[in-house]
């Protein structure tokens, strides 16, 4: 593929760096990242991905855009309350870059149609905001062997992680073998959350994205970040493949997928990730924000 | 000048012509032009972007590419000469 002056010009900035240059342009084009929920963690993570040539992105989202979204959901604008998150997002991203393709998901995603949806895509970011979705999105990753870039936040609180198990790490459910109690966890819309820490905990997963389809840096698999954003602290933990994991560890009992009742989660529509460990917080937080 | 004498006995595989060209892209285009080259294979880029004279050999060796030669062509344009080199 021959790049365009207008393509120079546009990714300038990023092709002049060690690692990336032409070769790794082409392989930024030739990406497909699904995306999985457009508010707070997809929204930044979608226009990062989006500018930086992404060929194509899947947006997926049931929800319309309500006004109290706009706080941290970037992809979207005041004009856009009531429209299809999915449609809203669309449209904001070909903005930003009508080079890049942008495939949309309107319907809820369930076990039925995750695995056919995602099989197409190279790399999968989750920005969910409920554990259902959380352990769907792991467990579908596993079964098709996509690499899964995890965020969650709540509060002043945000989390990260890479999972690949399919290259010897860990997966979600290593950490988080059963989804926590109903109503244990607080929602974004309980407990509230600060737009920034969206912005920051998207941006580290499209960060991560970025590096996974370039082939450089150090992958975020094998680790666990936590942030807080009030002291603004970092702090990392190593976490290894368990062998005990209902899914991919030596003794499987999650052969296929799973829809957990939507109906356990106190939160409502919001695509925002809640913390996906402060239910067993004794072992990874020390901090519960219940 | 027994310089010059030893570069015009070098065999250019490709010449890239970046007249009117200026930073960052004189060297995003010469970089994207070796990439498409073999390993041991000779670029000759042309320039009259004065600070590109300095700057794209100077960025191309960071890269780890080899600089053969800098020189003018006339009162303008200046050439790079540069080799395609194996490296990581």
């Amino acid at each position: 593929m021959e790049f365009s002056d207008e393509q120079i010009h546009r990714y300038s900035r990023q092709m002049i760096l060690p690692g990336v240059g032409g070769k790794g342009q082409r392989k930024l084009t030739e990406a497909k990242v699904f995306i999985m929920g457009a508010g707070g963690l997809g929204s930044p993570a979608a226009l990062y991905l989006a500018a930086a040539g992404i060929g194509t992105i899947g947006l997926a989202d049931s929800d319309q855009v309500e006004l109290h979204n706009l706080q941290r959901q970037i992809l979207h604008r005041t004009c856009d309350v009531g429209l299809p998150k999915v449609e809203s997002g669309k449209k904001t991203l070909e903005s930003l870059n009508p080079e890049v393709r942008v495939q949309i998901y309107a319907e809820r995603v369930t076990s039925v149609n995750i695995r056919e949806i995602i099989k197409d895509y190279n790399l999968v970011l989750d920005g969910s905001d409920n554990f259902p979705t959380r352990f769907l999105v792991n467990d579908a990753c596993y079964f098709e062997r996509k690499t899964l870039i995890s965020g969650a936040i709540l509060r002043f609180d945000g989390q990260l992680s890479t999972f690949k198990p399919h290259a010897n790490g860990p997966c979600y459910r290593c950490l988080f073998p059963e989804p926590p109690p109903p109503g244990l966890v607080p929602s974004c819309q309980e407990a509230g959350v600060l737009g920034a820490v969206a912005g920051i905990i998207g941006l580290f997963q499209a960060n991560e994205a970025l590096k996974e389809i370039l082939g450089i840096g150090k992958s975020m698999a094998g680790r666990f970040l936590q942030f807080n954003a009030l002291d603004l602290s970092f702090h990392e933990l190593k976490i290894q493949k368990n062998p005990n994991c209902p899914l991919c560890g030596e003794n499987p009992t999650i052969k296929e997928l799973i829809d957990y009742s939507q109906s356990c989660q106190t939160g409502g529509s919001e695509k925002d990730s809640f913390y996906g460990d402060v239910c067993r917080g004794e072992d990874f937080n020390p901090q519960s924000p219940s | 000048m027994d310089l010059n004498l030893d570069v015009q006995e070098i065999q250019i595989n490709k010449e890239l012509n970046l007249k009117g060209k200026v930073c960052p892209y004189t060297f995003i285009e010469s970089m994207l032009a070796l990439e498409e080259m073999e390993v041991g294979e000779v670029l000759r880029i042309i320039v009259d972007y004065p600070p590109a004279v300095c700057d794209v050999p100077k960025s191309l060796k960071n890269e780890g590419y080899e600089i053969l030669d800098v020189s003018p062509i006339n009162e303008t344009d200046w050439a790079i000469v540069v080799k395609n080199t194996e490296f990581k």
